[in-house]
């Protein structure tokens, strides 16, 4: 059994430097997307992705830094199901945004 | 104090269900009084209500999809027989008000309380045993979850007896299924049954994709495993992906009822097709749910009964993981007339016949086995074969459903049901009958009786085509799903045969329910004493009939596909001389206690009895925590006992030899 | 052959059993896991009903209108914290130092309940400003999806202090240090969806 930073309960887990890593990623991750939002400085359509892609990395920071998540064979099949959920979750989110839109630009629902 | 529920809420004005009432109530009173008389509570709470066997579980959830499938099918009788009578200006004998109540009911039973647990029975019998385990990944989370498909399946029934069922149909949209057009109990008996077995179900597909990612033989790689344990593990994958989604959907659906949100309401906002495209987000890879399993048991069967290994292992795992994927992109074939244009509408029809063409590998894996085998035409065969023609069929017409143009004119008219009824009745119940036959040996200790078997089949087989193919003539004449009165005269001499084939259907239900009475009588003529009556090729057999509850005194090793059959042509390993203990779970109670909580919840939740509701929710999770609490609850079996239990089925099977 | 095959089974049982601890524990915890997946997808449908119904204000009151961005940052940071504060305690755990475990659980507690108060105190300005959930299909998703993912740090509250409490009563068994994992997974998680929900909602309904 490999024995980096290894635990009886065979997660993977971080170290004190992981935590605070990702604190100030996060806070940063955070406090940009509100600033702009509350004090506009760019265009709505640039904040708006902004906002999205801050938020998509954050997720990225909290998921590595704070649930541990790599590649490792012990972690392969949690990664795979967090991929495969959100996949679908995409495919549920996105294609239900797209059926409902055209019903209702079929139906001219102002 | 009690709600809105009060004694008008008992249906005695109603001559059908006083008379279900009396037998019911007679038929449950028989059975308690048998249980006494015999003096079986005590075997009866220790054996199987507490059990957290996944074997005795599966027992328990066939049956009780038996049990519903009687229901289900009395619904479909009344159906059947309503619409052959109320023509020419008759108006049958089911008003529409109980007309509806049926045909949401028999929808309803048959997906969610047959269809459903003979999957998770069969997925709780054979899979440990096939990979080797000893149990799966989460024993008392095994037992809550048949406990709460149980209840739900109580607080379903109990519609019947105590204020009304849905009248919306099995999928209930709103608005009919709002508070506005459903102010009755009806819709929320519906909620609250499906949200309390959904949660079952979803505990029960997280248990089996850890049981069978984590709890292989050593040597069972993923590429090693039985084909019916790659449907399981796809099969579980579909439920952690869809189960959440109806979830969400009905809550949303409760909020509009209880608390007058408006997701689904024709004012304030509401959008009541965003239910229909979330419910069938969730209901078309339910459909998938119920078919692989089926898919599995045939891969199973035809390489036993054919006696040739399996054509293809690896193109069917992919066509099975392609099925798995491609069932979340194709719902909104379901609703190609609620109007989200032609692009939506081809996107979905394309992907609709793209997920055709993995099942035809699948048909073709089947075939190929059969070529130049030895086919026995025993009781699973005969389904199998019966299942490659009626599927074919069914999922020919599903793709001409699949053509938005042709859907426009097909959809929600009996082509529509015909077809469903094709591929659930063809594909998924052929699949869980030869599943049943096939491995009851291995549950019971002896087999089936063939000849009543054969008969049941027979019956099924050409009970079914006179009860559906006439539905597609009917359909492509134009008459639509859910009527109560036969319209158009021209529709009458189909109806005549449609009752018919429900007729031979309920004939071969009998013969099913005979072939049980007349197995167990002659149990002894047909045990099965070496654990493996049919020269079968997976792990499961290698152990005796019924497996101790260990399952394995000693964890297999399953290095190659089909490694029991590899291991016979080898050589059997003699048995070993020393035994090390083995840890087993202890048997809990609280995964009923927990369920009876959630009965009561669900229904002083529907009758508006809030003080129980609080109480009961309150109630099940002090169990939860308190169990938490509970370090007694497993043990070690003693290798003198494992060595008894092995030594008695050596002997058995020293004395047939 | 048949004695090397007795031997390796004899020899597989007892390693078996051996690792029987750590399989338990590592299996519960990767169950937990898959549980937290299926959550992942309830959410996701919550935003795809949030998303279809997030210009559906009937008329009414709009988020714009009545959402306070500064609370908001606060609650969020509250969130954040209780995660540091958790991984503090897991970092403590790893270590066997109980009294710090429970010391960086009260704190992770107190976070939350911050985070929790801040949001009911939202709602309840919410309502009184004229935004029930019963005004529009718009607040009705609001209010579920928020709620929702407050439901969910309100039952992870509960189980925080039930932790507490077998921690401080049985010490750092294997059992408690499972379920302190998986309450772990359970805890970063809902501060994964947070993210989604102050982006989604809240700083694009005040776009």
């Amino acid at each position: 059994m490999a024995h980096d930073h290894h635990t009886a309960a065979g997660a993977s887990h971080g170290s004190t430097k992981d935590y605070v890593v990702g604190f100030v990623l996060s806070v940063i991750l955070t406090v940009i997307p509100f600033a702009i939002v509350m004090n506009p400085v760019m265009s709505k359509a640039a904040t708006l992705f902004t906002i999205v892609a801050f938020a998509v990395v954050q997720i990225y920071v909290h998921l590595v830094y704070f649930l541990h998540m790599n590649t490792s064979s012990e972690q392969r099949w949690n990664t795979v199901a967090f991929a495969f959920t959100v996949l679908i979750s995409i495919i549920v989110v996105a294609l239900s945004v797209w059926i409902i839109w055209s019903m209702h630009y079929y139906m001219m629902v102002n | 104090m009690f709600g809105k529920l009060t004694l008008d809420a008992i249906p005695l004005h109603e001559p059908i269900l006083v008379v279900t009432m009396i037998a019911v109530a007679l038929g449950g009173f028989g059975l308690v009084a048998a249980l006494t008389y015999f003096k079986k509570w005590g075997y009866l709470w220790t054996e199987w209500l507490t059990s957290v066997d996944h074997k005795k579980i599966g027992v328990m959830y066939i049956l009780v999809a038996l049990v519903m499938l009687l229901r289900g099918f009395a619904d479909a009788i009344m159906m059947r027989t309503q619409q052959a009578l109320a023509h020419g200006g008759s108006e049958g004998y089911l008003p529409p008000h109980h007309y509806d109540q049926i045909f949401t009911a028999h929808g309803t039973i048959m997906i969610f309380f047959v269809a459903m647990p003979m999957v998770i029975g069969l997925m709780n019998i054979v899979t440990p045993l096939q990979i080797g385990a000893r149990d799966v990944a989460f024993p008392f989370l095994n037992s809550l979850s048949f406990w709460l498909f149980a209840i739900s399946m109580v607080l379903m029934n109990m519609s019947l007896f105590i204020g009304e069922f849905a009248m919306t149909g099995w999928v209930a949209y709103p608005p009919l299924s709002g508070i506005e057009y459903s102010p009755g109990v009806g819709v929320d008996y519906y909620i609250w049954a499906l949200q309390i077995s959904g949660i079952g179900t979803l505990l029960t597909g997280v248990n089996f994709f850890v049981t069978i990612i984590k709890m292989r033989a050593p040597g069972m790689g993923l590429m090693k495993m039985p084909i019916f344990t790659w449907t399981i593990l796809c099969t579980s994958v579909i439920i952690c992906g869809a189960f959440p989604i109806l979830t969400v959907t009905l809550a949303m659906l409760t909020l509009d009822r209880y608390l007058d949100f408006h997701f689904f309401t024709n004012e304030a906002g509401g959008n009541p097709m965003m239910y229909v495209n979330l419910i069938w987000a969730w209901g078309h890879p339910e459909v998938y749910i119920l078919i692989l399993p089926a898919f599995g048991v045939f891969s199973e069967v035809t390489a036993v009964f054919a006696r040739k290994r399996l054509f293809g292992y690896a193109s069917m795992v992919w066509a099975t993981v392609a099925i798995t994927v491609l069932s979340f992109v194709v719902w909104l074939h379901h609703f190609f007339t609620m109007g989200s244009g032609a692009s939506v509408n081809a996107f979905f029809g394309i992907a609709t016949m793209i997920i055709a063409i993995p099942t035809g590998v699948k048909i073709f894996t089947w075939l190929f086995t059969m070529y130049r085998g030895r086919l026995e035409f025993t009781t699973p065969i005969l389904w199998t074969l019966g299942f490659i023609i009626t599927f074919s069929i069914g999922g020919m017409t599903g793709v001409l459903l699949a053509v938005p143009g042709a859907d426009f004119l097909l959809h929600n008219s009996l082509f529509l049901i015909a077809h469903f009824h094709n591929v659930i009745i063809g594909g998924a119940v052929f699949g869980y009958l030869a599943g049943i036959t096939y491995w009851f040996p291995k549950a019971f200790g002896f087999r089936l009786h063939e000849g009543w078997g054969k008969a049941s089949f027979w019956c099924w087989i050409i009970g079914f085509y006179l009860a559906f193919m006439p539905l597609y003539i009917l359909g492509f004449m134009g008459m639509t799903r859910r009527l109560n009165q036969v319209t158009n005269p021209e529709w009458v001499p189909m109806t005549y045969v449609a009752v018919c084939g429900a007729a031979l259907i309920g004939i071969g239900i009998l013969c099913t329910l005979i072939q049980f009475v007349v197995s167990v009588i002659k149990r002894k003529e047909l045990a099965d004493v070496t654990g493996d009556p049919w020269d079968a090729r997976t792990l499961e057999w290698s152990t005796s009939s019924p497996p101790p509850f260990y399952n394995f005194a000693v964890t297999p090793r399953g290095n190659r596909i089909d490694e029991f059959h590899e291991m016979k042509r080898d050589g059997l390993p003699p048995a070993p001389t020393k035994y090390a203990p083995i840890h087993m779970p202890k048997n809990t109670g609280v995964g009923l206690i927990m369920s009876m909580g959630a009965l009561v919840f669900g229904f002083a939740l529907i009758w508006h009895i809030w003080w129980l509701a609080g109480l009961s929710f309150v109630g099940i999770f002090a169990v939860l925590i308190y169990n938490s609490y509970n370090t007694d609850v497993d043990y070690y079996v003693q290798p003198d006992e494992i060595e008894r239990i092995e030594k008695a089925h050596i002997q058995a099977k020293a004395k047939q030899a | 052959m048949s004695s090397e095959v007795l031997s390796n089974h004899a020899a597989h049982a007892d390693e078996h059993e051996h690792e029987h601890h750590h399989d338990a524990g590592e299996m519960k915890v990767f169950g937990f896991w898959i549980y937290l997946m299926t959550d992942c997808i309830l959410f996701a449908t919550l935003f795809a009903g949030y998303a279809v119904l997030s210009t559906a204000y009937a008329g009414g009151p709009t988020p714009k209108d009545l959402i306070d961005l500064k609370l908001v940052l606060v609650e969020t940071f509250a969130l954040l914290f209780s995660s540091i504060t958790y991984g503090m305690a897991m970092l403590a755990m790893y270590r066997g130092d109980k009294g710090k475990v429970l010391g960086w659980l009260a704190a992770t507690f107190l976070f939350g309940a911050v985070f929790l108060s801040i949001e009911l105190y939202e709602f309840h300005h919410l309502i009184h400003e004229g935004a029930a959930p019963q005004v529009s299909a718009y607040w009705s998703a609001f209010f579920t999806l928020v709620g929702t993912h407050g439901l969910h740090v309100s039952a992870g509250l509960v189980w925080m202090a039930v932790m507490m409490h077998q921690v401080a009563s049985r010490g750092l068994t294997p059992v408690t240090q499972t379920r302190l994992s998986c309450l772990s997974l359970f805890w970063h998680f809902l501060d994964v969806v947070w993210i989604c929900v102050f982006t989604v909602v809240y700083l694009m309904g005040a776009l």
